[in-house]
């Protein structure tokens, strides 16, 4: 057989190859049932404990790994890799330190219910629990931040955890599952046999809406006067997009979208106001505190978004459309819920739903959004973040995938570049992980090898992850890193400025490196702009270079994100600061 | 207002399973006055009674967050229909041969029992309703309580309601 035939060998021969029964180690077990599963890439970091599952790796040629220079690049990669293509992201690590190097990654995707597997190696069966070489109770410690995990005792029992893992992981509210596979268990033998069927017994998530909740909502929105759309990052993963626009449409309901949800509703749509919440628009948090109906739909009322929760959208009557039934209730008193997947209650809606008497209404929020734009002192000598972000925005036509750092950076993110897709903003919003901006673009970059993927970064979380340089590097991976660099911590200086009375502590780094030299370093193409025409012109340079690029804004440090609400305040006092 | 529940919850006899739900009521937030586990009808379930205390919108949250546990199978909130809750004490209380016939009495009130004896001490069992335990813990109390240990309440709900 020629080497080119065994290539081209069908997806239904290679699912057969896959399958045979043959006696086969628990590492070979592993990478069967992961190739079983549809993944076509692997994030991760050998180690002691890890070293089966790296030798059964190697010249398998139907497998593909990518090796990080930090655990913590390869979750937040795997991250990436979920999040943009809405598969399930994975990636491996070794026992010990190797293991809780994932554990802010895996905290990063449970906030947002980002599915993931995450392979741990651990100390052999024998040496669990003796305190042995590199043993962590990797288990035990990411207990609360998985949504389930798993200790593989015996080889047997792993082509079934595996299945399981998956599915817990993708359906659903989705999350990170956890396996930990000790050394011995990686090494043992057995034929190997993937289940067909999945039976879990404790797991059956609602998903198909009740239909009297549907109704009820449908009635409310026709009796209301004021509606108004919160919508987050469950539309996105539910895939509800065009459903919802179609809500919109029939129920003439001005909708505002959470950090998670932006993308999922087109930001060039009449009747989008805007990201709500502590760096929202003036018109969003204004239309909820003054609604008499809110819906929200795939979003869980974060304390970013509801401001002081006494005060939030206090004459409203609330409906909340979730996957997850613990959600309703949890923050905020729901007078209309529907438990079910965003995509199927909105289906289900879409079929009756008449519009809200809400004119008058939307004329008001038109005008508002005439009035408060969002916007910036913009100057022509000085570079200012604001117009990095807005320029990405208007070379891209919006159509980037954009990932974020967190911080100043991340706000200006998600104001200024106008999302119209599903899937192209990847940014951590629960959890807020500094580091997750530039190796999530990695993972994103992988699984959308055919996209443009732009990384947001601040001069600080630029430095929690910079190690990656190194795999864009050397596998010519084209992600275009944008470093806004203020030489200091942004968002904490915009906090010591405005609440402990410019009492600056700690935000200064200077000391940084040239981020043009550290990409130069690795080996990746460094650009450098400190005014708007250098700004352009770097910029159109790194967009016409096929690789990776590495672009250093240099701008001021005292610029600060507004709209702001304060912590302790309802939405309805927003410091307009410098904008106006 | 806050008020105690008992809830029953079912569980898969897995390793890690007590951390599971204990470590969900701790970072939750959660009370627990008194947690017991063992085995159930079915085998490879395990049950446990959990007394928690809180408002309703708390114990709403308690009951969707266990369900959450892939482990949980099901979960009751017992305190909502007619039940029956039992705990057993065990109580070592000073006697010196004088005080015993007061003791006894005592014992004898409660339907209690002397499991063990020593010149000085003796240990009593009893088993009821938590309150009776209590009422019988205060009436021991003047004598000189050596050692107590309750085992916590188990509970099922009567009849056929399930």
């Amino acid at each position: 057989m020629s080497a080119q035939s065994a290539t081209v060998l069908s997806k239904e021969g290679f699912r057969e190859k896959l399958l045979k029964p043959d006696l086969i180690s628990g590492s070979e077990i592993l990478l069967r049932s992961l190739l079983l599963e549809g993944v076509d890439c692997v994030f991760g970091y050998p180690g002691g404990a890890v070293l089966y599952i790296y030798d059964a790796m190697h010249g398998n040629e139907d497998f593909r790994h990518l090796l990080t220079r930090h655990e913590q690049g390869a979750i937040h990669a795997a991250d990436g890799y979920a999040r943009s293509t809405g598969k399930v992201g994975v990636c491996i690590a070794t026992s010990g330190p190797g293991a809780t190097n994932l554990v802010t990654g895996i905290a990063t995707a449970y906030m947002d219910s980002v599915p993931l597997v995450v392979i741990t190696g651990n100390v052999a069966t024998t040496l669990i629990g003796t305190d042995a070489f590199q043993e962590a109770d990797i288990t035990g410690i990411t207990m609360p931040i998985t949504k389930h995990s798993y200790l593989v005792r015996n080889v047997e029992d792993l082509p079934r955890v595996i299945r399981e893992a998956f599915h817990i992981a993708s359906t659903g509210r989705k999350g990170p599952v956890l396996i930990d596979i000790p050394k011995d268990v990686s090494a043992q033998k057995t034929v190997f046999r993937y289940p067909e069927t999945i039976n879990i017994r404790g797991y059956n998530p609602t998903v198909n809406p009740n239909r009297l909740q549907v109704e009820k909502l449908l009635k409310a929105i026709e009796e209301s006067e004021r509606p108004v759309i919160l919508a987050g990052g469950g539309v996105v993963y539910s895939g509800a997009h065009e459903e919802l626009i179609e809500f919109v449409n029939k129920t003439q309901i001005p909708i505002t979208t959470t950090l998670l949800g932006l993308g999922g509703f087109p930001s060039s749509h009449p009747l989008w106001m805007g990201m709500p919440g502590m760096h929202g628009t003036v018109t969003a948090n204004r239309a909820l505190q003054e609604c008499d109906l809110l819906i929200s739909i795939g979003a869980r009322f974060d304390d970013r978004v509801t401001g002081k929760l006494d005060g939030f959208a206090p004459h409203a009557k609330i409906a909340h459309i979730d996957v997850d039934p613990a959600e309703i209730g949890k923050n905020v008193e729901t007078d209309i819920p529907c438990v079910g997947d965003v995509k199927m209650v909105l289906s289900l809606a879409n079929e009756k739903a008449r519009p809200a008497k809400s004119a008058a209404w939307i004329g008001k929020i038109a005008e508002s959004l005439k009035q408060y734009p969002l916007r910036y002192k913009d100057d022509d000598k000085e570079l200012k973040p604001q117009f990095v972000i807005e320029m990405i925005h208007e070379t891209t036509n919006g159509e980037a995938i954009i990932t974020t750092d967190v911080g100043q950076h991340q706000m200006w993110a998600a104001q200024f570049y106008k999302f119209n897709h599903p899937r192209s903003l990847i940014t951590s919003g629960g959890l807020g992980t500094m580091g997750f901006g530039f190796p999530s673009a990695i993972g994103a970059q992988m699984g959308n090898p055919g996209r443009l993927v732009v990384s947001i970064n601040g001069d600080g979380g630029m430095q929690m992850c910079s190690q990656e340089l190194a795999i864009c590097a050397i596998n010519n991976i084209p992600v275009k890193i944008v470093v806004i660099n203020n030489q200091v911590l942004g968002m904490v200086r915009q906090w010591q400025e405005l609440i402990y009375e410019n009492r600056y502590s700690h935000i200064d780094l200077s000391g940084s490196p040239d981020f043009v030299k550290l990409a130069e370093a690795y080996g990746v193409k460094g650009l450098r702009a400190t005014n708007k025409e250098e700004a352009r012109r770097v910029w159109k340079e790194a967009l016409e270079t096929p690789g990776p690029v590495l672009i250093d804004f240099v701008v001021r440090k005292e610029e600060n994100v507004f709209p702001m609400v304060m912590q302790g305040s309802t939405l309805d006092q927003m410091v307009l600061g410098d904008s106006e | 207002m806050i008020t105690k529940h008992a809830i029953s919850i079912l569980v898969n006899n897995q390793p890690g399973v007590l951390q599971r739900v204990s470590g969900l009521f701790g970072r939750r937030g959660f009370n627990i006055d008194s947690i017991t586990v063992g085995e159930s009808e079915e085998p490879g379930l395990s049950r446990m009674i959990i007394v928690t205390s809180g408002d309703d919108r708390t114990l709403e949250q308690v009951q969707k967050q266990l369900y959450k546990l892939i482990d949980v199978i099901k979960v009751v909130d017992l305190s909502a229909s007619p039940m029956v809750a039992r705990e057993l004490a065990l109580i070592k209380v000073n006697a010196e041969p004088a005080q015993r016939p007061e003791i006894l009495g005592i014992i004898e009130t409660f339907r209690a029992s002397v499991v063990d004896i020593s010149p000085s001490t003796l240990i009593a069992q009893v088993v009821g309703d938590s309150e009776k335990i209590d009422a019988m813990v205060e009436l021991l109390k003047p004598y000189g309580l050596r050692e107590l240990t309750r085992t916590g309440v188990t509970a099922m709900t009567r009849g056929l309601s399930k």
